[in-house]
């Protein structure tokens, strides 16, 4: 996994609450057999007309948020079905980043396996956010290490996050191999409680 | 000893590894997979050179992209692929399968307690939000993504911060008439999408009790729509009367052992949570969803609401884009709604009391002039047994569609769809944009509210509907 350390780049405002991810990913993109390639439907109900066109009505359509990496969003982004298809193609459409007020915990923890940094901000935090990037183009600087996000003018904020989490995006780990470092402890748990 | 919850005690029994700053590390006792979510986990295990770990204690089918009539031959090629691939990664790896063939195939939800493999203080995880079905159990059930499958599949095991615990108590007695699935879109209305984050869920209260083991799985198969984590209900002898006899659960001596392990884990007298909500099962009426969340739900004798009613800004704005996608206007009554789709299935409702709940409402009537309903069993064990009984013939004779086992129209990632603009009174969990097709229009009912829409050709309380009972 690609590691995020530090991120600067234009934000994409979504002002809506519970945002599940069957908007994010709609089902009839599920059928692939690969983790990529998913970008081009992300949105897809909202993104395109009918006939195929862009909806230039939806927001990350509008050509100030066109090349968006950090997402912003309202309450419960994420909820819905696990589809790790959505964080698939957030990833694969640019988006590195994603502040809303809550979200839905499946898809908080399906982010960090994907290189995507989920932030909770207060809500009037991110209602701000949201009045400066909603019809300009507004960029951010993401810092995990420092766990800071900053812009241009001044503004500065700080966000909590779980030191493990931060860690697997920091480094890009391989989850799998870093359990695989405790394969005694779970062969000694599968030796005395299920026998 | 602190008296502990279920939650906990689950919590404590798996936990292989627990240092400071970094969650614990779960055992996990059975992985069930599908064919949408579990391709590019069986692929990650090949490009790594790794095997299952524990193939004894995983569990596939095919239950999302399968048709529910000419299953012989599958049109949709990139279907058909996900579905082959399940079969060669399961052959590969050695994974029992329930395929399209199986006569225990059906959907994963459906078909894990059929099986017995879903028991009291098991941790039972599946890349599928509804899991949380099985806690009906007094498991802990969760859904999980890909990348997760990947690690149960290669570990056996997962890292998850400790859960918060939540008591969801429904004190008192049901009304006659109100079912499982009013019980849990009332508690979702009454307390939000969102009010479970975090936490597992347990489910209380004299009203749960009095349920079935089908009723119970209804309610904890959506705690997903409340947002948390999973829910769950503590063993009783309910659960151990359905367990009896099923296909993986012990016999006799070996039987009585398990059923004393089971009943350890119910939570002790006087354990407590960390948040504790009510509700009142007698204030409980029919419901019908309006809008396109699981909360936006009203009793069928209620009224579609104004954005002027909305406590907040982003809720005014949320009644407005639903009322949009919905096509209803404020002050609209339920029943004056006429649908033109009934679906009764999915994980939430397609058990086989589900089906005779149903088949009373149809038994000597007829769907509605311009409505077109189907029942979709959950499992191929269902169907069999709904046919045994004649409840395919009932449906028949009233003019429902009579299916074969699968997700169906929950979420139409098979041929089943409702069309663009339409209107869908089902059974299923999620009323979401798009759900059942693009710009589709979906009502969540119980199976029974479902049956009467469908006869009667928009929402009508089912108490005051004939029934005839089927069993």
């Amino acid at each position: 996994m690609e590691p995020l350390v530090t991120l600067k780049g234009n934000t994409g405002v979504l002002p809506r609450v519970n945002i599940d991810t069957d908007q994010i990913i709609p089902k009839q993109f599920l059928k692939r057999v690969e983790r990529t390639g998913f970008g081009q439907f992300l949105f897809f109900d909202w993104r395109f007309n009918a006939d195929g066109s862009d909806n230039e009505n939806f927001e990350l359509n509008q050509p100030h948020a066109k090349d968006a990496s950090i997402l912003i969003a309202d309450h419960n982004f994420g909820c819905g079905s696990s589809r790790e298809h959505a964080p698939w193609a957030l990833n694969d459409y640019g988006f590195r980043v994603v502040i809303a007020p809550s979200f839905a915990d499946i898809f908080y923890n399906n982010c960090f396996k994907n290189g995507i940094l989920p932030i909770r901000l207060p809500e009037d935090e991110v209602y701000a956010l949201m009045e400066k990037g909603r019809d300009a183009i507004y960029e951010l600087t993401v810092d995990l290490e420092n766990q800071k996000i900053t812009d241009d003018g001044g503004f500065e904020t700080s966000f909590e996050i779980d030191p493990y989490l931060k860690g697997m995006l920091l480094n890009g780990w391989d989850e799998i191999s870093l359990t695989l470092q405790y394969e005694n402890e779970i062969e000694s748990y599968e030796k005395e409680v299920q026998a | 000893m602190k008296p502990k919850t279920i939650i906990e005690k689950i919590w404590d029994h798996h936990t292989v590894k627990s240092e400071a700053d970094r969650p614990d590390l779960m055992y996990i006792d059975l992985h069930m997979v599908h064919e949408v979510t579990s391709p590019q986990a069986f692929e990650g295990l090949r490009l790594a050179g790794r095997k299952v770990r524990r193939p004894d204690l995983t569990f596939a089918t095919m239950d999302h992209n399968v048709p529910t009539k000419n299953r012989e031959s599958i049109t949709d090629l990139v279907a058909k692929k996900q579905m082959e691939t399940l079969s060669t990664n399961c052959e590969e790896f050695g994974v029992e399968i329930a395929d399209i063939n199986s006569p225990n195939n059906g959907i994963v939800h459906v078909i894990g307690p059929e099986l017995g493999l879903t028991q009291p203080g098991k941790t039972i995880v599946c890349g599928d939000s509804h899991t949380s079905t099985h806690g009906a159990f007094g498991a802990l059930a969760f859904g999980i993504g890909t990348s997760e499958v990947e690690h149960v599949l290669a570990t056996q095991s997962l890292w998850q911060s400790r859960p918060k615990t939540m008591e969801v108590r429904v004190n008192g007695r049901l009304a006659e008439g109100i079912t499982a699935k009013d019980i849990i879109l009332a508690i979702i209305s009454k307390f939000g999408v969102d009010f479970g984050t975090g936490h597992v869920m347990e489910y209380t209260g004299e009203a749960i009790k009095g349920l079935t083991m089908e009723e119970r799985m209804t309610i904890c198969n959506m705690s997903i729509e409340a947002g948390a984590r999973a829910g769950l209900i503590s063993p009783d002898q309910v659960t151990v009367d359905y367990l009896k006899g099923r296909r993986n659960v012990p016999e006799g001596e070996a039987f009585e052992e398990k059923v004393s392990e089971w009943m350890s884990f119910a939570t002790d007298k006087d354990a407590t949570y960390d948040s504790v909500v009510e509700i009142d099962a007698a204030e409980i009426e029919p419901m019908v969803t309006w809008g396109t969340n699981p909360a936006q739900g009203v009793s069928v004798h209620g009224q579609v609401p104004s954005p002027e009613d909305a406590m907040s800004g982003p809720e005014r704005k949320a009644i407005e884009q639903s009322l949009e996608y919905m096509g209803l206007e404020p002050g609209t009554k339920i029943t004056d709604i006429e649908v033109e789709h009934v679906f009764i299935g999915s994980c939430t409702n397609s058990r086989i009391s589900d089906l005779r709940e149903a088949a009373a409402v149809a038994k000597g009537q007829k769907v509605a002039d311009g409505v077109r309903a189907m029942v979709v069993p959950g499992s191929m064990s269902v169907k069999k047994m709904a046919e045994q009984e004649g409840l395919d013939d009932i449906f028949r004779a009233a003019g429902f569609d009579w299916r074969e086992a699968g997700c169906s129209m929950c979420l139409s990632m098979n041929p089943d769809f409702v069309p663009e603009g339409e209107r869908c009174a089902s059974t299923s969990n999620r009323n979401f944009e798009g759900r059942q097709g693009k710009g589709a229009r979906t009502h969540l009912v119980s199976p029974a509210m479902a049956a009467a829409a469908a006869v009667n050709g928009k929402f009508a309380d089912v108490r005051d509907l004939e029934r005839s009972p089927v069993s």
